[in-house]
C-alpha cells in the first residue's frame, strides 16, 4: 500500500542524487509542485526523463538539476523554445547537459517495455531517419517470423517516476482521467514512485475513460492541491496558457529566470519551515 | 512572417490563404494526424468549412477532437472533453496510427529538402554542436512513415527549403525514387506540400518536388528566389482559388478566438 506523505517527504525520500528521473504528464497533469520540490531540495546530476521537458524541465536544467535529460519533443507547446533547454544544450549554462532524444512512440514503447518487464520494444519507426543513426538507440531489429525489419528501443527502467493525479483514496488508489499520457507505464517501469494528487477521497466514484492504479503498485502518494499548474488538471482547473506564454519572456533571460526562480519557488521552503516552527 | 497586406485588393494575406489552401487539401480526408501550430489551425478549418466529418486525431491521445476554439498544445483540455475517444499515448501510436489507419498526417518543418525530408531537431552540420537546437522529433517520424499520405505547412524561404536537410527527422522520400520502398515505409510520405507563395508536389518519378499551384498574384521566380534547388515548375501550373468569404471569416474567428 501507498505511504501518504507530504511532499517534501516524498521528494527527500523517493529522489536522490545522480538518479534517473521521470516526471510525466502528457501537457495534461504535469507534476511541476514535484519538480519544484525537487530545485528546492538542490537535487544534482539527475537524469531526466520526460517525451516532452515542458516549463518543469526547462526550471530543472535552469536550476542546474540535470546532468542528462531524455527526451522526444523539448518545446514550449504553441508557444515556442524551452529557452534554459537551449541554453544548457548550446551554451552549457549552468552546466554542460547531455541529451538523448526519441521520437514520442519510441519513448512511449520504452516505457511500455519497461513496465511490462522486457528488455526492449519494436516498433514501426525511426527508419531512415537521423535518429536510427547511432545518435540514439532506436537500432534495426529483423522479425524472427516474417524477416520484417523493425525498429527497436531499450525499455526504460527510471529509478523513480513522480506523476500528477486528481485524486486517491485513503489506501492509496489512484484515478487519472482525461489524457492518461504515458503515466501509468511510467509509474510502473519505475523501482520508486511518487504521486501528488490534487485530493484525498474516502471513496473513488469511477470516471468515464477513467484509470486507477492500485496503491500496492505506488511507493507513496502526496496530497498537493494545484500541484500541475500552470498545466492542468482536468475536472480541477484550466491550463494557464498565460503562464505559458510568459514563461517565454521570463526564460530568455538568465538573470530574469534566476530572479524568477528566487521569488516563485524558493520562498515557500522558507514558509514551510515558518509553519513547521 | 512574411507578407501581411493582401496580393490583391487587399483583403487577406498571403499566411490566411496558406491555412485555407492547406484546409481544402483535407476535403477528402476521413482521418487527419494533427500536429500542433498551422496543421491544427487547417485541419480545424477544414472541420468546419470543408470536411464535417473529418476525424482529428492528436498526439496526447484524442481521437475525434471537435474543439470550439484553437488549442494552444496538443493536449489541450478541450481536445479530451470533445474527443470520441481518448486513450494512452502509447496506445495512440501504436494502435491507430502504426497500422495505417489514419489517412493523412499533417506536418511543420524548420527545414525541408528537394526530397521532402523534413528536419526538426537541429540546424547546423554538427549534431552535437547545433547553430540552433530545435525542439526534436515528437510524433513526427511516425506519422511521416505511417500515415497513408502526409501534407507539409510551412512558409516559403530559402532558410526553409535547402537542397538537404542538416538533420533527418521525419523521412520524406529520402534521396529519390524507390527509397520509402526499400526501407518498408508502408505509407506515401509526403504529398504535398502548401506554403505562403504556393503548392510544391513531388514529381511521380523523381520524387523531387517541384512547383505545382501558384497563390494568386505570386510569380514563379518569386518562389524559385526562396527555394534553395533548382526548382521544376509543372507544365500545368495553376493559381490556387482566392479565400472565399466563408473561410476568412472562420479562419479570422478561430486564430482570434485562439489568441484569447
Amino acid at each position: 500500500m501507498a505511504e501518504l506523505v507530504t511532499l517534501t517527504e516524498g521528494v527527500r525520500e523517493l529522489v536522490r542524487d545522480g538518479d534517473s528521473v521521470a516526471l510525466e504528464g502528457f501537457t495534461h497533469l504535469i507534476p511541476m509542485a514535484a519538480g519544484h520540490e525537487i530545485i528546492r531540495q538542490g537535487r544534482r546530476d539527475l537524469t531526466l526523463i520526460r517525451m516532452t521537458p515542458d516549463l518543469i524541465y526547462d526550471q530543472l536544467i535552469g536550476a542546474g538539476c540535470a546532468r542528462k535529460v531524455v527526451f522526444s519533443w523539448g518545446g514550449n507547446p504553441g508557444v515556442g523554445s524551452l529557452h534554459r533547454f537551449r541554453d544548457a544544450v548550446e551554451n552549457s549554462w549552468p552546466r554542460p547537459l547531455e541529451i538523448e532524444e526519441h521520437s514520442h512512440a519510441g519513448m512511449a514503447n520504452r516505457y511500455a517495455a519497461g513496465a511490462a518487464g522486457l528488455p526492449f520494444a519494436v516498433l514501426r519507426g525511426y527508419v531512415g531517419t537521423d535518429l536510427g543513426k547511432g545518435l540514439t538507440t532506436g537500432v534495426p531489429f529483423t522479425c524472427p517470423f516474417t524477416g520484417e525489419v523493425l525498429a527497436a528501443v531499450p525499455a526504460l527502467n527510471p529509478d523513480v517516476a513522480i506523476v500528477h493525479a486528481q485524486q486517491c483514496d485513503r489506501q492509496g488508489n489512484v484515478q487519472i482521467w482525461g489524457i492518461t499520457g504515458v503515466q501509468k507505464e511510467a509509474v510502473l517501469a519505475a523501482r520508486r514512485s511518487l504521486v501528488t494528487v490534487e485530493e484525498v477521497v474516502d471513496e473513488l466514484t469511477p470516471v468515464p475513460g477513467g484509470i486507477v492504479i492500485p496503491g500496492w503498485a505506488l511507493t507513496a502518494v502526496a496530497e498537493v492541491p494545484g500541484g500541475a499548474r500552470p498545466s492542468y488538471a482536468q475536472g480541477y482547473y484550466e491550463r494557464d496558457n498565460a503562464a505559458y506564454r510568459a514563461w517565454d519572456r521570463i526564460s530568455r533571460d538568465r538573470t530574469a529566470f534566476r530572479a524568477w526562480l528566487d521569488e516563485a519557488v524558493m520562498p515557500a521552503k522558507g514558509r514551510d519551515e515558518r509553519t513547521v516552527s | 512572417m512574411r507578407s501581411t497586406d493582401g496580393r490583391k485588393g487587399g483583403s487577406w494575406t498571403a499566411d490566411e490563404l496558406m491555412t485555407i489552401a492547406a484546409a481544402r487539401a483535407l476535403a477528402e480526408a476521413r482521418t487527419c494526424f494533427v500536429g500542433i501550430g498551422l496543421p491544427s489551425t487547417a485541419a480545424n478549418l477544414a472541420r468546419r468549412v470543408h470536411n464535417p466529418d473529418l476525424v482529428l486525431v492528436y498526439e496526447s491521445g484524442t481521437l475525434g477532437a471537435k474543439p470550439d476554439r484553437l488549442p494552444l498544445s496538443i493536449g489541450d483540455g478541450v481536445l479530451a472533453e470533445t474527443a470520441d475517444a481518448v486513450v494512452s499515448v502509447p496506445e495512440i501510436f501504436n494502435y491507430w496510427l502504426q497500422p495505417g489507419r489514419i489517412d493523412v498526417g499533417f506536418l511543420g518543418a524548420a527545414q525541408i529538402d528537394r526530397y521532402a525530408n523534413i528536419n526538426t531537431t537541429v540546424i547546423g552540420s554538427d549534431y552535437h554542436r547545433p547553430k540552433v537546437r530545435l525542439p526534436g522529433a515528437g510524433g513526427a517520424p511516425e506519422i511521416a512513415a505511417c500515415c497513408r499520405e502526409v501534407f507539409v505547412i510551412v512558409r516559403h524561404s530559402r532558410r526553409t527549403f535547402v537542397p538537404t536537410v542538416d538533420f533527418v527527422t521525419s523521412f520524406g522520400h529520402g534521396r529519390g525514387p524507390g527509397d520509402r520502398e526499400r526501407l518498408g515505409l508502408r505509407g506515401r510520405g509526403p504529398t504535398r506540400v502548401i506554403t505562403d507563395l504556393g503548392v510544391l508536389e513531388p514529381d511521380p518519378i523523381t520524387r523531387e518536388l517541384g512547383l505545382v499551384r501558384l497563390h494568386p498574384g505570386v510569380e514563379p521566380a518569386e518562389v524559385q528566389a526562396a527555394t534553395g534547388w533548382d526548382l521544376a515548375v509543372h507544365p500545368d501550373l495553376r493559381t490556387v482559388p482566392e479565400p472565399t468569404e466563408e473561410e476568412l471569416k472562420v479562419l479570422r474567428e478561430l486564430v482570434g478566438g485562439g489568441r484569447q
